[in-house]
């Protein structure tokens, strides 16, 4: 791995965004707007709102820097600009980091943003540090960009790709315990959840709203930072130097 | 013809892709500094001997030595040069941005990027989206990402497809002006009024080497005029 290659990827990464404002403005954008619409769809039960938000605020980066890493690199692959690259001197972890780099940078943007119009606007409010649920949602971004690298292996086609979205993602948010506490959960949902990542994710952001901030959270952090290690060691596994 | 200064040297290849053997026992040399031309119909397998050359190609058994290694050894990669049929390069990026990427990696200045830009012709173009050029453009920006590192050896997969005549003339010329310089050009086409342009001759059929030699040697050889005919006899005379 070289740092000037790994830089270099996350500029050709983030300069092929650049000339996509769309996908951009869609990233930046759509969350803050489901935000908001989320306060006027619980409107008078503040409670609610102030229990999901922060967290969501976390999450909307893990899908999105998800699919879009999917599509990315699956037009890398099917493009052969991978193919490309694995010919040349450039070491697999400098793909993996030079993508991972530029969809955190993003990331960053997408939560900071939000947050603003979340607790500047919306009146969303917190017991727990701003930063802390920001730095959060860039590691829930680096496993969404690492998740989304591995899986783009598997799909043959951007239709495919997308329906990795609800394959993946959804049932991940359905069990974390964002819409019902984990321990309401029927006791097989429950085991399910223990091995998905997005349940410590949402842990953790759950407890830096509650300003929780102890071991528990720590332990947290460092499931999830485990997983970006392992995603990261699957999706290096289907970066081939030879193919059939 | 074992040649001790072979560029590339294959001995009994086997190559199998969706469990059919495309690439059967081949053995071949070819020799450094000049242009050799791979010559073939369409899928007579020299998309995928060009592959287990330049070392991205699965293969089952046999030896590939490349600039004396192991085809696929990680020294190798800066020593070649290689464009796929298709282009393989960004289309959201400009001409610019994708040759001064590629030219990070190769760790190459960037007075290299200026330089492949004039070699291939693109000059006025640096700063358009590749997703807007035409094709033959395209594919023009994908030969001078091959040529920003000045490699050793060059790889090229029918390189000339749909460009204009003037054009294909130049690349030829530059093609041999590289060699000249010492570079060594390995070149498919499926064209045989291209074959004349090259130094030497692989025709493959069937993933088997029909005949290898230069043009003028292939007419003799057949007693025909047309390297078109040439190729007929020869294919002719292996089934």
């Amino acid at each position: 791995m070289t740092p000037r290659i790994t830089l270099a990827t996350a500029g050709r990464v983030l300069r092929q965004l650049r000339h996509d404002r769309r996908t951009i403005a869609l990233v930046l954008f759509v969350p803050p707007l489901l935000l908001t619409l989320f306060k006027y769809v619980f409107y008078g039960q503040e409670a609610t709102f102030n229990r999901i938000g922060p967290p969501l605020v976390g999450l909307f980066p893990f899908v999105s820097m998800f699919l879009v890493t999917s599509i990315a690199m699956l037009r890398e692959r099917t493009t052969g600009t991978l193919e490309r690259l694995m010919s040349l001197p450039l070491a697999k972890l400098d793909i993996l980091l030079g993508y991972g780099l530029a969809f955190t940078l993003l990331a960053i943007v997408q939560a900071t943003l939000t947050s603003i119009v979340a607790f500047g606007l919306l009146g969303l409010e917190t017991a727990g540090p701003v930063w802390l649920i920001v730095a959060l949602a860039a590691g829930n971004a680096l496993l969404g960009m690492a998740l989304g690298l591995f899986l783009s292996a598997f799909a043959q086609t951007e239709f495919q790709a997308v329906q990795f979205m609800p394959a993946f993602v959804l049932p991940q948010i359905l069990l974390c315990g964002l819409l019902v506490p984990r321990d309401k959960m029927a006791q097989l949902l429950e085991w399910i959840s223990d091995f998905l990542p997005l349940t410590y994710a949402y842990e953790a952001l759950a407890l830096a709203t509650a300003d929780d901030l102890d071991t528990e959270l720590a332990v947290d952090a460092l499931v999830v930072a485990g997983c970006i290690v392992l995603a990261l060691v699957l999706g290096a596994t289907t970066l081939r130097r030879r193919t059939a | 013809m074992r040649n001790s200064q072979a560029a590339i040297r294959i001995e009994r290849l086997n190559v199998r892709r969706g469990g059919r053997l495309v690439l059967p026992e081949l053995s071949i040399d070819i020799r450094r500094g000049i242009v050799t031309g791979l010559l073939g119909p369409s899928g007579s397998g020299k998309t995928t001997l060009m592959r287990a050359i330049v070392g991205v190609q699965i293969v089952e058994s046999g030896d590939v030595l490349v600039l004396g290694e192991p085809a696929g050894t990680e020294s190798l990669r800066r020593r070649i040069g290689y464009v796929t049929q298709d282009p393989s390069v960004y289309a959201d990026l400009t001409v610019r941005q994708n040759l001064h990427y590629f030219a990070r990696i190769l760790a190459v200045p960037d007075t290299r990027v200026d330089e492949a830009i004039e070699a291939v012709d693109l000059g006025g173009h640096e700063a358009q989206l590749v997703r807007t050029l035409s094709g033959g453009e395209t594919s023009r920006v994908s030969l001078a990402t091959a040529l920003l590192g000045k490699p050793e050896l060059l790889v090229l997969d029918e390189p000339t497809v749909g460009l204009d005549p003037v054009l294909r003339r130049d690349l030829w010329n530059m093609f041999h002006e590289l060699a000249a310089q010492g570079t060594t050009l390995l070149v498919s086409s499926h064209v045989m009024d291209e074959a004349d342009r090259c130094d030497d001759l692989v025709l493959l059929r069937n993933g088997r080497v029909v005949a290898t030699g230069s043009p003028s040697e292939l007419r003799d050889e057949t007693h025909t005029e047309d390297l078109e005919d040439a190729f007929l006899t020869l294919a002719e005379a292996t089934t």
